[in-house]
């Protein structure tokens, strides 16, 4: 039975991108225009503007053409503006899990020291009102003028993105351990620095990795926009030199994968997330 | 005037001292030439005697690389400090030298191991040049004079050794607007240019202006970035645009838009874009610039030349480069073009490379910063100009490379038929009526 239940939901997905693909298809049939004469001006124009229309939106059958020859080669360097989309997704990738890294060594120490002394907590908790909701990219102006390098500031940005939802939930975890286990703890002369790796860390893990999953969903999110602004590499990049090429099938095959890589990293750490999780 | 006039005789150098110093190394090479070849005294002095000294040297110039020796000779050590540079650039076609010098192989032949990176936006270019992550960068000719006086950036010693391209510009309007030629019933318009420190932005301002219009007011301009203006022009996010191309070409190619008017017949002969480096790199690393400068200026000799054009548009297309339809590119480098209006023109200077960095473009340029707002206070406009705009190297390197520099630094031109004269910036200044002085 469940599994005609899963069988069914595919049959429905399937469905649903038939649709969509058909309807996207119908909504970009060629008008049936007059077919220009062979002209010197229609020569120097694209097919449209050679007869008065603006340059259409492409076809899925455009668009496939194009997936395919990007799969076909994706790592291929034609030059320091030019790199198959594997390459920059790597580079993208890169960049996110540095900056991911480094945002986890200090939010998850941090975040225990908040979650274990209400002090502290009351101490920091102005300063993290304030710094939680500035959008990463407001940061990127000032990183590339006190860090003087574009490729660090993007990774900063990063940690910038991905350090708040961790320190919150690291604090919230360790917070909320259940009262009796550190008594427990407490009652058993436990040092403290065990009391933190044996009792608190298992306990808060389950919401630590929540914390991490929220946050590397948010890092991807970013870093697209932020390599849209520093160019160079990177699939962000991508974008925005195909858009500069107003190459709209290239940019629509750079959002599939940025959509397919973000999914991964999310399917990645759900992994992770249900392998700390234990029932009580 | 002296300031207005090269120093020295030939005009190549700063001063008469330099000028005679720089002889003498000449004629040491020369002499030792002429040692080497004919070691008896007697012999080397009767050959010289019969034939005269001029005539002897181009003949054996002719066999022997007298030019270069001569170079190396001047350059001392000679050595290049750092061979492997990055150098920024932006897709337009204003770039066309800085970027098919990598193709071409321009950088190469003067020992460089350049990677030219095509860089978002000129915040950003401006930002990795500062920050030394570009050694130069293609940047707007009046950025380096921004970026020296600290308008709209902290204050960093700039220079701008060559222009790269005369012309080359156009004002678009989308295809909606093809009944509205008037720049009078322009009211209200969303235009769009690359940056607030552009030739763009002052040469729309001042096209407005003369028709009656205060740019400032009665329309609306904005900064944006190259690449995204014909989208913002299909999307009627904004009427027009005055841009670089191909961006103009571009919106033609896509049936968005129409060519209005191309900068040319706004101002013949302006400048657009610049090869700059900060101050540091050309006193620091004087041979490496020298290379690269003489790179760049061999490259844009090379595209002076139309037959080059179509070799050159098939060299900066691909995706590495500008990233366009080489027919696109082909239109704005050749000038026989589509012009949005069923219309083949053929306007073949439509954009055109002059390495020349004439102290009065720069002065001009400061008069409409000064004219708008964007400089307070007082503004001494020839020094600047002299700082920035490095015209003795040029010089040098024009002539080595078979261009022919000219002999002041100065002239006179005029804007829409309204005369500029450069040694009364101030005045100018004054003469508009629409200002924000």
């Amino acid at each position: 039975m469940a599994l005609s239940a899963r069988l069914k939901g595919l049959l429905l997905t399937a469905l649903l991108l038939a649709v969509f693909v058909g309807a996207w298809h119908l909504a970009t049939l060629p008008k049936a225009a007059p077919q220009a004469a062979e002209s010197e001006y229609s020569k120097l124009v694209g097919a449209q503007a050679a007869v008065g229309q603006k340059s259409a939106f492409p076809t899925p059958a455009d668009f496939g053409a194009k997936l395919l020859e990007h799969l076909k080669n994706p790592f291929y360097d034609k030059g320091a503006n030019d790199k198959g989309i594997g390459v920059q997704l790597a580079y993208s990738i890169g960049r996110v899990l540095l900056g991911f890294l480094l945002a986890a060594l200090v939010a998850v120490p941090v975040g225990f020291l908040i979650g274990m002394s209400p002090l502290v907590y009351r101490a920091l908790d102005p300063f993290i009102q304030v710094l939680k909701p500035i959008s990463p990219l407001a940061w990127m102006p000032l990183a590339l003028f006190t860090l003087k390098d574009s490729n660090v500031s993007a990774v900063f940005v990063i940690f910038v993105c991905s350090i708040w939802p961790m320190l919150i939930n690291t604090a919230f975890g360790v917070a909320s351990v259940r009262r009796e286990w550190l008594n427990v703890a407490r009652t058993l002369e436990v040092s403290s620095l065990r009391k933190a790796f044996a009792v608190i860390l298992p306990a808060a893990a389950p919401t630590i990795m929540t914390g991490m999953r929220i946050s590397i969903g948010i890092a991807w999110l970013v870093i697209v926009a932020a390599e849209m602004l520093v160019g160079g590499t990177g699939i962000g990049y991508f974008v925005w030199n195909e858009w500069n090429n107003l190459s709209i099938t290239n940019i629509l095959s750079g959002i599939l994968a940025i959509g397919l890589v973000g999914m991964a990293l999310d399917f990645l750490f759900g992994r992770l997330q249900r392998a700390v999780t234990y029932t009580e | 005037m002296p300031s207005f006039r090269s120093a020295c005789a030939c005009g190549h150098h700063r001063s008469q001292g330099e000028h005679d110093r720089a002889m003498a190394a000449d004629q040491v090479v020369e002499e030792a030439l002429f040692r080497a070849l004919f070691p008896d005294r007697a012999l080397r002095r009767r050959f010289l005697a019969t034939v005269g000294a001029g005539t002897a040297l181009a003949a054996l110039a002719s066999v022997f690389p007298l030019g270069a020796a001569k170079e190396a000779f001047a350059q001392g050590a000679g050595k290049i400090e750092k061979p492997k540079l990055k150098v920024g650039f932006i897709p337009i076609t204003c770039a066309t030298p800085i970027i098919m010098a990598h193709p071409m192989g321009f950088y190469a032949k003067h020992g460089l191991d350049v990677e030219v990176v095509k860089t978002a936006g000129w915040a950003v270019i401006r930002d990795k040049t500062l920050n030394k992550e570009y050694d130069a960068a293609h940047m707007l000719s009046p950025m380096p004079l921004a970026i020296t006086l600290g308008a709209g950036a902290t204050p960093v010693p700039y220079t701008m050794p060559a222009v790269e391209n005369i012309n080359g510009q156009a004002i678009t309007l989308a295809i909606k607007h093809k009944e509205k030629r008037d720049p009078k019933t322009w009211k209200g318009f969303k235009f769009a240019v690359p940056f607030d420190y552009s030739m763009h932005n002052y040469l729309l301002r001042y096209y407005v202006a003369e028709h009656g219009l205060d740019p400032d007011t009665d329309i609306q301009i904005r900064a944006v970035p190259p690449p995204e203006m014909v989208a913002n022009l299909r999307a009627d996010n904004i009427d027009g645009f005055l841009a670089p191309d191909p961006v103009n070409q571009r919106a033609v190619y896509d049936g968005v838009g129409f060519i209005h008017t191309l900068s040319k017949d706004i101002w013949e002969g302006h400048p657009c874009c610049a090869f700059a480096a900060s101050k540091e790199f050309v006193t620091t690393m004087p041979n490496t610039y020298r290379a690269l400068l003489k790179a760049i200026i061999d490259a844009t000799a090379y595209a002076t030349k139309p037959d080059h054009r179509k070799e050159i548009a098939a060299a900066i297309a691909p995706p590495n480069y500008l990233n366009q339809p080489v027919t696109v590119v082909e239109q704005v480098l050749t000038g026989t073009f589509a012009d949005g209006l069923g219309n083949v023109r053929t306007v073949p200077d439509r954009i055109a490379f002059d390495p020349f960095p004439w102290h009065s473009f720069a002065v001009w340029i400061l008069t409409q910063m000064k004219r708008w707002g964007q400089l307070k206070g007082e503004v001494d406009y020839q020094k600047v100009a002299r700082e920035v705009f490095l015209a003795t190297d040029a010089t040098r390197l024009m002539s080595e490379a078979g261009l022919t520099p000219p002999k002041s630094t100065y002239k006179s031109f005029s804007v829409m038929g309204k005369a500029f004269d450069p040694v009364k910036p101030a005045e100018y200044v004054a003469s508009f009526a629409i200002k924000r002085v």
